[in-house]
């Protein structure tokens, strides 16, 4: 190695010699040494830059690789990580108070044709209509030999039918996965599960969307990934809701009804344990919506028990009665004045049959008197008895958990005047559910707090706003008691299970105003046992006829009493009722009565 | 030293990639068995749910009442009434022949309904 010496001597010598200043070689000399230096160092820090500018460029080519392959590529479930192994439904389960199940998923598979690609439009048509005969011949043969590129044929098809279609052998048809809503109990509590139906459609899969009951109130509950497994628990009993179904059918034909509704209530827990309303449907094959022009009751999507805006008649007598006697106006045996007709302005209050001259306010209620009741409702006056009702949950739908029961808005009158008060207390100008009168009964029996009508299952008993007293609703339950035993339900009566109930006749309204003469809504509203009440069932049936006795009979006492009497006997000993002797009657109604 | 330093580390470079090697395969296979896994769970559940729909379905009320109907010589069903709830002093005591040790001697009570 060769090296430069930091004084260039071979040139300060001869300069010195020459007499020149040598500094100025040694300074030029430095300076050159200085620029090679600069040189030397710029070089290395460029390379620096170049090498650090290149792992940046790396860097962001990475990151920004990963990030298009990110936004391109399919998402896969994480394989490797540890549990949440759940396989997920698309759609959670309805079960009933026990477990048994009213609502599952099935898997299936949809139909669909790509016709650019079939071989034989016109051989694969005359087989697919061989398979299913509800297509047209003409209409698919148009579809796959036009210009269409994509058409549904089926959205559901059984396994049988797969294996066929596949069996036609033909490439443009083809399967898609699909899953669907199964009702496996048919028709049973039909109103209450609604349906389902598809939502937004793809090849692969297919979003499933409740369209009405339950399904559609809890839509967003049975979609939710994160409610998988979790069944929604209904507060239907299975077997009760089939018997009442059953008996309530056989009621309807055997009194010539056009259409019949029940609800069974915890008057404790608000719980519905049945509720039926026929005619019904399948929910699995759900009746397209009736259009315009078409009263909607007679379509058998149309739930009576919630839809069913009916004045319901004499069952409202008991609040008028519980209300006087909450306001201490009368006791059950206060004498009230029933001489008849009734007149206010033009409009004359008539009862049934001649009940004498007075009765106790307990007889008016075992004997139905719209006369006694109309008097009690003139002293407890509109104002009050507006509010009273209110409480009861009367003037706005029921908050029970199906969409249609939103729809059930009671029909009240425009100007709650004297005369309307009085019509009102005894179930005549306003309109409820049955649905609404179940929850007031249910107040009266379990000692005169609200409770909500509920469809789920509930783990304690609501503790409502206080409506009446416990002497006032235990007294009401007596004259209610008094009803079944003496009065006009004398055919609810079961041995062992002490019912007590009202029954309602009220001539149907026409739909251009005025009243029908032969057309009658028979409810009986019931509370059994009444000694410890626990159950509430209403029946109503509309249109009623039955020939009794030689005489043509539509009133509550010899249709929808005989009914619930029957309903009683079945359903009891299902909800663990045992039959009980009734414990003797010590109180002074049944005493002072005669 | 330094040579030997070298060969040691040539050597760990070499150990080390035939560990990530196999362990790459071998995370590549419990991968393939946990899909498989997963497949047969799902394939587990779905055929589960519809043995539970297959069940209810099967169970439907409706059915029953119409099987029990269609038995009836055999089973004789009916649905529950209030008559059938028994009462404890219903039950027959079994007959007398049967031997209690220190037992409370009721037989005559059985004998007393029977009649």
């Amino acid at each position: 190695m060769i090296r430069t010496p930091l004084r260039p001597l071979a040139r300060v010598l001869p300069a010195r010699a020459r007499g020149e200043n040598p500094d100025l070689i040694e300074r030029e000399n430095l300076a050159q040494r200085h620029s090679e230096m600069e040189v030397r160092a710029r070089t290395r820090a460029e390379g620096r830059l170049l090498v650090l500018a290149a792992f940046f460029v790396c860097a962001y080519v990475a990151i920004g690789g990963r990030m298009a392959f990110m936004a391109t590529s399919e998402p896969s479930e994480p394989v490797a990580s540890v549990g949440g192994s759940a396989i997920a439904n698309q759609r959670a389960d309805i079960v009933d108070r026990d477990g048994r199940i009213l609502a599952t998923n099935f898997e299936t598979h949809s139909l669909y044709a790509q016709p650019p690609q079939m071989i034989d439009p016109v051989a694969a048509a005359d087989k697919l209509v061989a398979i299913f005969p509800d297509l047209e011949r003409e209409r698919l043969l148009k579809d796959f030999t036009g210009k269409r590129k994509f058409l549904w044929i089926k959205k559901k098809i059984s396994p049988e039918q797969l294996q066929a279609v596949h069996d036609i052998g033909d490439p443009g048809l083809m399967f898609g996965p699909r899953e669907m809503r199964l009702y496996p109990n048919g028709q049973l509590a039909s109103h209450v599960l609604g349906g389902a139906s598809f939502g937004k459609e793809g090849v692969s899969a297919a979003e499933v969307i409740g369209v009405a009951g339950v399904e559609k109130q809890f839509d967003d509950y049975l979609r939710d990934p994160a409610n998988a497994g979790k069944p929604l628990e209904l507060s239907l009993d299975l077997s009760v809701q089939d018997a009442s179904e059953e008996v309530l059918y056989g009621g309807m034909k055997l009194m010539n009804a056009k259409g019949a509704t029940s609800i069974l209530m915890d008057v404790h827990t608000g719980e519905v344990i049945s509720v039926a309303s026929l005619p019904d449907f399948d929910p699995n094959e759900r009746p397209r919506p009736p259009t315009s022009g078409f009263d909607p009751s007679q379509s058998p999507l149309f739930n009576r028990s919630v839809q069913g805006v009916y004045e319901l008649g004499s069952t409202f007598k008991i609040f008028t009665a519980a209300q006087a006697m909450e306001l201490d106006l009368v006791t059950p045996d206060t004498v009230i004045d029933i001489r008849g007709p009734l007149r206010w302005g033009k409009f004359s209050i008539k009862d049934f049959s001649n009940y004498g001259k007075e009765l106790t306010v307990s007889r008016i209620i075992e004997k139905s008197s719209n006369i006694g009741t109309a008097r009690m409702a003139q002293q407890i006056g509109a104002e009050r008895q507006r509010a009273f009702l209110d409480r009861l949950g009367m003037l706005k739908p029921t908050p029970f958990e199906i969409v249609e029961a939103s729809g059930g808005q009671p029909l009240l009158p425009k100007n709650w005047s004297e005369l309307s008060t009085m019509t009102i207390s005894y179930g005549h100008g306003i309109s409820t559910t049955p649905m609404h009168l179940a929850a007031g009964y249910a107040a009266i029996a379990n000692g005169g707090r609200y409770v909500a009508p509920t469809i789920l299952k509930q783990t304690g008993p609501q503790m409502g706003e206080r409506i009446v007293s416990e002497e006032v609703a235990k007294a009401s339950l007596d004259m209610l008691r008094l009803v079944v035993s003496n009065g006009t339900a004398s055919m609810a009566e079961v041995k062992g299970y002490s019912v007590g109930g009202k029954t309602g006749s009220a001539d149907k309204p026409k739909p251009m105003g005025g009243y029908y003469k032969d057309k009658v809504i028979a409810t009986f509203a019931a509370v059994f046992p009444t000694d410890e009440p626990k159950y509430v069932l209403v029946v109503t049936l509309d249109e009623p006829e039955i020939i009794a006795h030689g005489e043509d009979r539509r009133t509550a006492g010899w249709t929808a009493a005989p009914v619930a009497g029957e309903m009683i006997a079945r359903l009891a000993p299902l909800l663990g009722l045992r039959p009980q002797i009734e414990p003797a009657h010590i109180s002074g109604v049944t005493l002072t009565s005669n | 030293m330094r040579t030997l330093a070298y060969i040691l580390t040539i050597l760990a470079v070499f150990g080390l990639a035939f560990w990530a090697y196999r362990e790459n395969y071998a995370t590549q296979q419990v991968l393939k068995e946990t899909r498989g896994l997963r497949s047969n769970i799902a394939a587990a559940q779905v055929r589960l749910s519809v043995l539970r729909a297959e069940w209810a379905y099967l169970n439907r009320p409706d059915r029953l009442r119409n099987l029990a109907e269609l038995n009836f010589d055999s089973l004789g069903l009916v649905p529950l009434r209030p008559d059938q709830f028994g009462r404890v002093d219903e039950v027959s005591f079994p007959p007398s022949g049967l031997v209690i040790e220190e037992g409370v001697e009721v037989s005559a009570y059985g004998q007393e309904d029977d009649q």
